[in-house]
């Protein structure tokens, strides 16, 4: 296959960037997307030229560290796949396609495609320990869990942290994100005693970073790799409201 | 947001179904339109219970509008470097529209409050007889038009905004999310059918002067 990129290249934080085109001839379709980024890094290098930095890890979609703007999409056309799980078999030969970084105020581009996502980690810390005994694993039967919580919870907890949700979001909000973590904890009993402040804390640390306000209109959902379903927001707002209005964390 | 917008809603189904009884003629109109004046006298003075909904109108949109200005604000600054390229995925024409839409509806009140309320950009503008007003209206094509681009707008703005605010007070879930945006576009048809039934009613002579 052979490909124009127009990819966002920046030297630093403080760089102005700019989209720089690269054409090449030999893809092949088999390629993930961040292959295909090698390929055209070694090309690079070899001409002596500063290779696309752009961030990845596990490269098996389980890390979160992988995520781009492909054609204005956060990880690229397919629905409910990282950047490094996709592959080159969804574009066609002579196909042009734009590659920019997460755009965010909470994310600033560290380089090229690499963003800083200590934002999230923010919200993390806000949202502080769980009361829970540490040591062996507990006896399995302890604890019992209703089913359809554990579900929901399992599937909130799938999250695993890319931001491709602010990237895509109209208002750069990180509620999806907030919303993933608080409904995984909220829903468990593990969860229950610091559920009410941990709502409280983790929007303020939210809103500090610089993330824009939600206004339910669902792409985060739409792009999430994990297909993080939209109700964990209602499920946020519910907690937030219980611990607020509701006076469960009064101050 | 959703609390302020949930008064303006109710004010909004209250608002429509007074308006049908312009189907009852003149007299049940005006009537009516008297009614909301005097209710409550002779408990309290003329106009009590009206002026104090209308202040919790004006509370509402003022502090409405003032959420709207201060979610645009912090959304342009969370993204200082727009994309080079942007495709939605989505997300629908109604909740893009929000913003510029609540703009359209803000301007089209004043007009509507001009023109009903205080009657100076009405072609009839008699005090005491809405009724001869709103058909003095609804008889030009433009203004039925106006109406009708603006009531338009309103449907929009409600499909998002109730299932938004439905979902901002946490009333949805994995069942429910379906029936709540089905509820939201349900509400907003039905209010905006039942609110253009009355200029068309006009133009199309079904209601006239009698
Ligand atoms: C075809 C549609 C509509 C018709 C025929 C209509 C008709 C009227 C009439 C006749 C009045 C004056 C009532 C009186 O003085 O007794 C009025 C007042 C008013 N209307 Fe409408 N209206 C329509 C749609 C709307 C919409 C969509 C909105 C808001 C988005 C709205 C907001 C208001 C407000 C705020 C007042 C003033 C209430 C007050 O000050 O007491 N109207 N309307
Ligand atoms: S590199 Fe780990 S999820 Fe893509």
């Amino acid at each position: 296959m052979k490909l124009t990129l127009r990819i966002w290249r920046q030297k630093g934080r403080d760089g102005k960037g700019r989209m720089v085109t690269y054409t090449l001839d030999d893809v092949s379709p088999d390629m993930s997307f961040l292959e295909m980024l090698d390929v055209l890094n070694e090309r690079l290098i070899l001409s002596g030229e500063e290779p696309v930095a752009f961030d990845h890890d596990c490269r098996e979609g389980i890390c979160g560290m992988c995520g781009m703007v492909i054609n204005g999409v956060a990880h690229g056309p397919e629905r409910a796949t990282t950047t490094c799980q996709l592959h080159m078999r969804h574009f066609s030969d002579g196909d042009t396609i734009d590659i920019e970084p997460w755009r965010s105020a909470a994310f600033p581009v560290i380089k090229d495609l690499v963003v800083d996502r200590s934002a999230f980690d923010s919200i993390i810390q806000a949202g502080g320990f769980i009361t829970a005994p540490t040591g062996a694993a507990p006896e399995a039967h302890a604890t019992p869990v209703p089913k359809p919580d554990a579900d929901a919870a399992f599937e909130a907890a799938t999250c695993i942290g890319c931001g491709a949700c602010v990237a895509a979001c109209p208002n750069g909000s990180g509620m999806l994100f907030t919303a993933a973590k608080i409904t995984h904890l909220g829903l468990l009993p593990q969860g229950q005693p610091e559920r009410y402040s941990r709502v409280v804390d983790m929007i303020d640390a939210h809103d500090e970073a610089g993330f824009g306000g939600c206004t339910n209109i669902g792409e985060c959902t739409a792009v999430c790799p994990k297909g993080i379903p939209l109700e964990t927001i209602s499920h946020l707002n519910r907690d937030y409201l219980s611990a607020t209005a509701g006076g469960k964390h009064p101050e | 947001m959703a609390v302020t917008g949930g008064v303006m809603f109710v004010f909004l189904v209250a608002h429509m179904v007074g308006n049908l009884k312009i189907f009852a003629g003149p007299e049940a109109f005006n009537h009516y339109s008297e009614w909301l004046r005097t209710v409550g006298s002779p408990a309290v003075p003329y106009r009590t219970v009206l002026t104090l909904l209308e202040v919790v109108l004006l509370l509402s949109v003022v502090l409405h509008i003032t959420a709207a200005v201060q979610l645009a604000r912090r959304a342009r600054a969370a993204r200082p470097v727009k994309y080079r390229s942007r495709k939605r995925v989505q997300q629908s024409y109604a909740s893009r529209t929000m913003r510029w839409g609540g703009v359209i509806i803000a301007l089209f009140v004043i007009y509507h409050l001009l023109d009903l309320t205080f009657l100076v950009a009405n072609p009839a503008g008699v005090p005491g007889d809405p009724y001869g007003n709103a058909v003095a209206g609804f008889s030009t094509w433009y203004v039925t038009l106006a109406y009708t681009v603006a009531l338009i707008a309103v449907g929009f703005h409600l499909r998002h905004g109730l299932w938004s605010a439905l979902q901002t007070l946490g009333r949805s879930d994995d069942r429910r999310e379906r029936a709540v945006n089905v509820t939201a576009s349900v509400a907003a048809v039905l209010l905006i059918a039942g609110f253009l039934s009355v200029p068309f009613a006009v133009i199309t002579g079904l209601v006239g002067l009698r």
